[in-house]
């Protein structure tokens, strides 16, 4: 996946300012950074949740920003998945259901093998047993593990994380780092905003700091995050401590 | 205004509201009008709430011009009197050459009176789905239409049922206003009694009748309403605890789910 010169403007606000990234198929790269420093933004525009206003984006050879055609658009939507920092989970359906809404409506697969997948991948984030329940009657973390596996059923080439722990309880965070955890173990691409600096160090190839809409500082886990080379980054880290 | 209750007359007050000489006269006018009245009401809620959803979906459109134009037309509808309506297309399309009898006048103009309410009811249940549910689906790979039908309906469907019933209420009372262009439904068939024997005792029955129509409808309503809650999803009912609980000042954040 790679990210060139993205600016993206709502109205007169300049929210980012020509954001470069790239991301080697298999890797998994943490953002960190302020908010409002445009973090949440990027990942949007990389799904075209929101347009951007300039720059170019790939994902693997097809450059999604000269899409126009509408169902171009949603293919390229199901190959990129998304969580949220709020679940947004469909509270209409069953956990299963949640997983198997990609693989029926999107993949058009047959009920039975849409069934199966979301059963496994249920299985895969802990929640075998919560297959019937609906959302409401999950614990946040639990939500956002379903919110994983349905975004998992779709067989995305990246997967994308907006703050995902953000809206967690402290003591529920850690099950959906986890699984996180056991994703990048098993190859997958991943681009992670998150405040979680234990994850980025353990977790992550590479480490990206942003500010104001800018990449400020980039480089291995380590370097970025023990001994980083700009001000701003210090400055950052250290209120966060 | 004065209030005497030494005016009290029991007897005239059954004459002329409870008379059961004039209305076993009339009584026998009664099934065939109650049978206009429920054929009425169920054509017009049936092509309101399916042109209203469809209108409701136009006022809704990513096209500016498709909007306006919806929801100028909803206006039209809602911001009229319903009485102007029916004079208006009963008296007036024969003038331009469309001949109704009645009863389509009627069911025409209430259908299409209906739909604008309803309209309005399905948008705004539309609308009141988090912006998250909308995005989910679309990063998904869902196409507008496939979110519409599987995501963003099933839950405004829900909570558009207490709303809704509310109108279909309206509509059941508000059909009688078809007796100005010669309908004689239930309340049609009062007016008649009234103007021939300067009597009132037909009109308690037909409002009991009319109470028999909507309170079945409203019966309907809270099962409907009760069975979809049941099946998980939030309910009016759960929002307005949750409501409740960011009202009452209590300072423990609550995150809506068991921990």
């Amino acid at each position: 996946m790679v990210i060139d010169g993205l600016v993206k403007h709502f109205g007169d606000l300049e929210v980012l300012r020509g954001v470069s990234l790239r991301v080697a198929t298999g890797q998994v790269v943490c953002v960190i950074g302020p908010s409002g420093s445009g973090k949440s933004t990027m990942l949007r525009c990389v799904n075209r949740l929101e347009q951007p206003t300039a720059g170019r984006i790939f994902v693997g050879d097809v450059e999604i920003t000269a899409i126009s055609d509408e169902r171009e658009l949603d293919r390229h939507r199901g190959r990129v998945g998304m969580v949220f920092q709020q679940f947004n989970l469909f509270p209409h359906m069953t956990a299963l259901h949640n997983v198997m809404t990609g693989p029926r409506h999107v993949l058009r697969l047959e009920e039975a093998v849409a069934r199966e997948r979301a059963q496994d991948l249920l299985g895969r984030v802990g929640l075998a047993e919560k297959a019937d329940e609906y959302p409401d009657r999950l614990s946040g973390g639990q939500q956002q593990r379903v919110a994983i596996a349905r975004a998992l059923a779709m067989e995305p080439e990246v997967m994308l994380f907006d703050e995902v722990t953000s809206a967690l309880d402290p003591e529920l965070v850690g099950e959906v780092l986890a699984v996180m955890r056991d994703l990048a173990d098993g190859g997958m691409t991943m681009v992670v905003v998150t405040h979680e600096m234990d994850f980025a160090r353990d977790v992550s190839d590479r480490v990206v700091f942003m500010d104001d809409g800018r990449v400020v500082e980039e480089g291995a886990p380590s370097d970025v995050l023990d001994g980083p080379r700009e001000e701003r980054t210090r400055q950052f880290l250290n209120r966060d401590r | 205004m004065e209030v005497d209750f030494s005016k009290f007359n029991w007897s005239r007050l059954m004459d002329r509201f409870f008379d059961g000489e004039v209305i076993g006269r009339w009584i026998d006018e009664v099934p065939r009008a109650l049978w206009q009245t429920i054929q009425l009401a169920t054509i017009a809620e049936i092509f309101g709430i399916a042109l209203g959803l469809f209108i409701a979906l136009g006022a809704i459109h990513r096209r500016r011009t498709v909007r306006v134009i919806f929801r100028s037309w909803v206006e039209l509808w809602r911001g009229t009197p319903l009485l102007v309506q029916l004079l208006f297309v009963h008296f007036s399309f024969p003038l331009v050459g469309i001949i109704f009898t009645p009863f389509v006048s009627g069911a025409f103009v209430l259908s299409l009176n209906s739909a604008a309410y309803v309209a309005e009811i399905f948008r705004a249940g539309i609308q009141s789905l988090e912006r998250g549910q909308i995005e989910a689906a679309r990063s998904l790979g869902m196409s507008y239409r496939r979110m519409l039908r599987v995501v963003v309906l099933p839950q405004a469907f829900r909570r558009v049922v207490p709303p809704l019933t509310n109108e279909l209420v309206a509509l059941v009372k508000d059909s009688s206003l078809v007796a100005v262009i010669g309908v004689v439904e239930l309340l049609g068939v009062a007016r008649l009694a009234f103007g021939a024997e300067y009597n009132s005792s037909m009109y308690p029955v037909v409002a009991l009748l009319f109470l028999s129509i909507t309170l079945p409808l409203t019966f309907l309503a809270r099962a409907l309403e009760r069975r979809l809650s049941r099946r998980g999803a939030r309910s009016w009912v759960d929002d307005d605890r949750q409501l409740l609980v960011s009202l009452s000042s209590v300072s423990h954040g609550h995150s809506g789910v068991p921990g």
